[in-house]
């Protein structure tokens, strides 16, 4: 498959949304699940949420932010372009149920990936609490999209711009004397705000369901590379995931494994920002010197 | 079978030599992705067909999981029919440009060749390769003429090299057949884990553009299960074969496989085959290159990771916990180990890989013995107690086996699997799903690629006869 884009645009600093066509995943997606995108044909292959898709329409939504090369090279992609691959979706669905009351957390890119998730909750019966944690205002987004599947919304920032101030374990006390119980609770964000959340709704015994968003190349079960220790056990994040226990997670590996690359990937960022000669030459260097 | 017209006597033949395959010398291919064996020569090729004593019983033939029609073709390429021989070789096998380069011969077809004990067998190997890059080289592949159309349509789960040989088979059936394939390229293990110094990726890229010609419609990215279910493809085709592989990498489970600086080979091949990892940052996917690059395994996969590794730079040493008798991989991947300067560190079992600041920094291991043999007929080894052993280095490659992946399987909740998590097939690699075959290594576990496309075969024959409502064939296996 390969996705045309029709929409590539910077909703705000460094979140961008691409909706792009492809049908057959449109068709197919549940909440939770993923894509696998090869931005080119030397491109490598990264996985986003899906944060959308109409089926009428034939299209996905997903949202994203600028970290590497593969995102850097997507948010120079025009409407009309086509992106090299794109297969999907993939993993377990997000287990949807009758809950009670259901805390989504998003932050970074989850502001736009809890989005299906509220709604498919709300349809279950369950009343919704979103909760949004932004570094500051100006880079929460998606909030009336959000607004119209959620019962109430809550913001957290870092910086107390806006909302409650500090992360969610922060916030927590303050929703819940608000909202009576919780009684379940799933996060999408970043690595970072998915464990200290779930720290957080540890104390409150909330059963806590987190995205996890490790490494990734098939995304099928075949390499290994997306491994998380879940309680005690070895689990694939791609087809055992992405969603696992936020309680059972072993997150200092999560933290130690999500560097594995990072030299590379720096070196491959550099790279890319200059192709000049003599960075192909150092890069061939170092190489050979193995840096 | 008419006489040979070179009047040689079997004394004769069996006195020519061997003939030797030229190769990149191991100093120079130790630091480049090109192939390795440089292939025979039409003159070194004619040489060794004479050596072929056209034995009356074939022992060859018995050997080859495909029953290739081996005197017989040899007899045409000493008479210079190259183009004739590598047409009657795919009258049996349809990657001969393949199989020639990746068979195990050793233990198939020239193991069983009558001058393999005192000779060495005819490089049958060598001359199907041959032939099959004539003809390739020369463009002598011809497109078959589109056939009566059938108005079935089949449906095949995987691209590796069991799918394409049911592709193939039924495509010049008159069948319309739909590969879908769950990565970006097809060709199964032949693209994603076989590198490029053993099986150059547009021999591959060849032969799915042969079938592409020929009609067949690749539809990549799909991951049948996922993107599309069994419901909808049982819906749409009147036949499906399933040739997913055993892709699930293995891991030890033993204290520090989570460091960074730990992968399964799968994930170290992939990045640099599928991904051309090797041409990073020319290629975005990073592969990561250690200095002292440990590889714990000693199949052919592992022989790949490791000789992946050293053309990237590293010092590279193999663990293997049995003896070098017991090695699985083919002979020829281990001598050509040995002449790139590889380590290997045999008899050793690793217990722990050693780590500092969340990487990898050396590793445990102990040694091993050789007891009595186990189900599998090879001495089991036994560690020593107290032998333990540590050494440095900063990557470790897992390459102990992979196992069924379930991502397809587990969305079919009738299909009879066995413990493994294989599928169950009968003689004719029916399913107990009416409508539904399968083969390779999903069936099998790993095995080899000869051994996938053979089950390919029987398949399609299979899959052809139910299609048209003709009399399934009887057993083919060979008897034991
Ligand atoms: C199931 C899943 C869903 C995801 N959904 C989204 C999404 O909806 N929107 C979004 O913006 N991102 C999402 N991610 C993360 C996204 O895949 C990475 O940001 C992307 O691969 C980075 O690629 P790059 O080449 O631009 O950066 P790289 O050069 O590859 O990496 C730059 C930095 O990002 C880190 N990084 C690389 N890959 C990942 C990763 N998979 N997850 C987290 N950090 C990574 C690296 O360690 C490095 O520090 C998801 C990841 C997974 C596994
Ligand atoms: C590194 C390595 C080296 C090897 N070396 C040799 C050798 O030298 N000689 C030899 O004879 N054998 C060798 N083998 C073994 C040989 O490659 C395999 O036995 C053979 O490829 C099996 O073929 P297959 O068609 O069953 O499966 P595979 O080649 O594994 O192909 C299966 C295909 O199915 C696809 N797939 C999986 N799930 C889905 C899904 N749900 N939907 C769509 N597609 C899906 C996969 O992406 C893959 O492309 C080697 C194996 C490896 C890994
Ligand atoms: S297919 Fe393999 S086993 Fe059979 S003749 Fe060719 S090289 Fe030998
Ligand atoms: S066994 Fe060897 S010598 Fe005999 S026919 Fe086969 S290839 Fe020729
Ligand atoms: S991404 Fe390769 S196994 Fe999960």
């Amino acid at each position: 498959m390969k996705g045309e884009i029709i929409i590539n645009e910077e909703v705000v600093p460094n979140v961008h949304r691409l909706v792009l066509s492809a049908p057959v995943i449109a068709k197919r997606a549940k909440p939770g699940q993923f894509v696998i995108i090869i931005p080119d044909e030397v491109g490598e292959r990264i996985p986003f949420t899906l944060s959308d898709w109409s089926p009428e329409d034939g299209t996905i939504t997903i949202f994203y932010q600028e970290a590497g090369v593969s995102t850097m090279k997507l948010t120079r992609m025009k409407p009309g372009n086509v992106i090299h691959t794109l297969v999907g979706p993939l993993g377990r669905p997000s287990k949807i149920e009758k809950f009670g009351t259901v805390l989504l957390g998003g932050g970074c890119y989850g502001l736009g990936a809890i989005y299906p998730l509220a709604k498919a909750f709300k349809e279950a019966g369950n009343r919704v609490i979103g909760l949004f944690e932004a570094r500051t205002t100006y880079i929460v987004y998606n909030e009336e999209k959000l607004r119209e599947v959620v019962d109430e919304l809550y913001i957290v920032t870092a910086d107390g711009s806006r909302g409650l101030r500090g992360h969610v374990p922060e916030a927590l006390p303050y929703i819940l004397e608000k909202e009576g119980k919780i009684d379940y609770a799933h996060f999408i964000g970043c690595t970072y705000m998915m464990m200290v959340s779930s720290r957080g709704t540890k104390e409150h015994n909330i059963p806590t369901i987190v995205a996890m968003n490790t490494l990734m190349v098939d995304g099928t079960g075949m390499c290994g590379i997306c491994r998380v220790e879940v309680d005690g056990n070895t689990k694939f994040a791609c087809v055992d995931g992405p969603d696992f226990d936020g309680h059972k997670v072993n997150w200092d590996m999560v933290f130690a494994r999500k560097h594995a690359y990072v030299a590379e990937e720096n070196m491959a960022y550099q790279f890319y920002r200059t192709q000049m000669d003599g960075a192909v030459n150092k890069c061939a260097k170092n190489r050979k010197e193995g840096a | 079978m008419s006489k040979r017209k070179d009047g040689l006597t079997p004394k004769e033949r069996m006195a020519i030599p061997r003939a030797k395959m030229p190769e990149q010398n191991p100093s120079a291919r130790a630091a480049n992705f090109e192939e390795v064996p440089l292939g025979l020569t039409p003159e070194q090729a004619m040489e060794e067909a004479k050596r072929c004593l056209d034995c009356r019983k074939q022992p060859c033939v018995h050997g080859c999981p495909v029953a290739v029609q081996i005197p017989e073709f040899i007899k045409l390429v000493g008479e210079g029919k190259f183009g004739e021989a590598a047409k009657l070789i795919k009258e049996t096998n349809v990657l001969p440009a393949v199989t020639g380069r990746v068979c195990p011969q050793e233990t198939q077809c020239e193991g069983d060749c009558t001058l393999f004990k005192k000779y060495g067998g005819v490089s049958i190997g060598a001359l199907e390769r041959f032939v099959a890059d004539y003809e390739r080289n020369n463009n002598l592949v011809e497109i078959p003429p589109k056939p009566k159309p059938t108005g079935k349509k089949v449906a095949i789960i995987g691209s590796g090299p069991s799918g394409l040989t049911v592709a193939g088979d039924l495509i010049l059936q008159g069948h319309a057949v739909t590969v879908f394939e769950a990565l970006h390229e097809a060709g199964g293990v032949l693209v994603y884990g076989i590198p490029e110094f053993r099986l150059p990726k547009e021999i591959v890229a060849a032969e799915v553009d042969y079938l592409v010609q020929q009609g067949v419609n690749f539809e990549l990215n799909v991951v049948a299960g996922m993107t599309i279910t069994m419901d909808e493809i049982l819906e749409e085709f009147d036949a499906v074969y399933i040739g997913v592989g055993a892709g699930l990498p293995w891991f030890m489970r033993i204290e520090g496989e989570e460091l960074n600086g730990v992968l399964s080979a799968n994930e170290y091949l992939t990045r640099s085959n599928l991904m051309k990892g090797y041409l990073f940052p020319d290629y975005d996917s990073p592969l990561p290159q250690g200095k002292h690059v440990c590889v714990v395994g000693g199949g052919n996969v592992a022989m790949d990771a490791a000789r992946t590794a050293k053309r990237l730079g590293a010092k590279v040493t193999i663990v293997y916990r049995r003896a070098r008798e017991q090695l699985p991989a083919r002979g020829e991947e281990v001598h050509h180990a040995d002449e790139e300067g590889i380590v290997f560190q045999l008899l050793s079992n690793p217990v722990k890989i050693l780590g500092k600041d969340g990487k990898v920094s050396g590793m445990e291991c102990i040694r091993m013995e050789l007891g009595e043999p186990d189900a599998s007929g090879r001495r089991r080894p036994i560690p020593i107690g107290g032998s333990n052993f540590e050494f440095e280095c900063d990557q470790v490659i897992i390459s102990i086996g992979a196992g069924a992946n379930p991502l397809l399987t587990k969305t079919m909740p009738d299909l009879d699997l066995n413990k493994w998590g294989y599928i169950v097939v009968d003689e004719n690699n029916r399913t107990n799903i009416s409508k539904v075959w399968a083969g390779g290594d999903i069936v099998t576990g790993s095995a080899t690629v000869i051994e996938a496309m053979g089950a390919g075969r029987i398949a399609a024959r299979s899959i052809h006869a139910e299609l048209l409502g003709l009399p399934q064939p009887t057993s083919e296996k060979e008897e034991e």
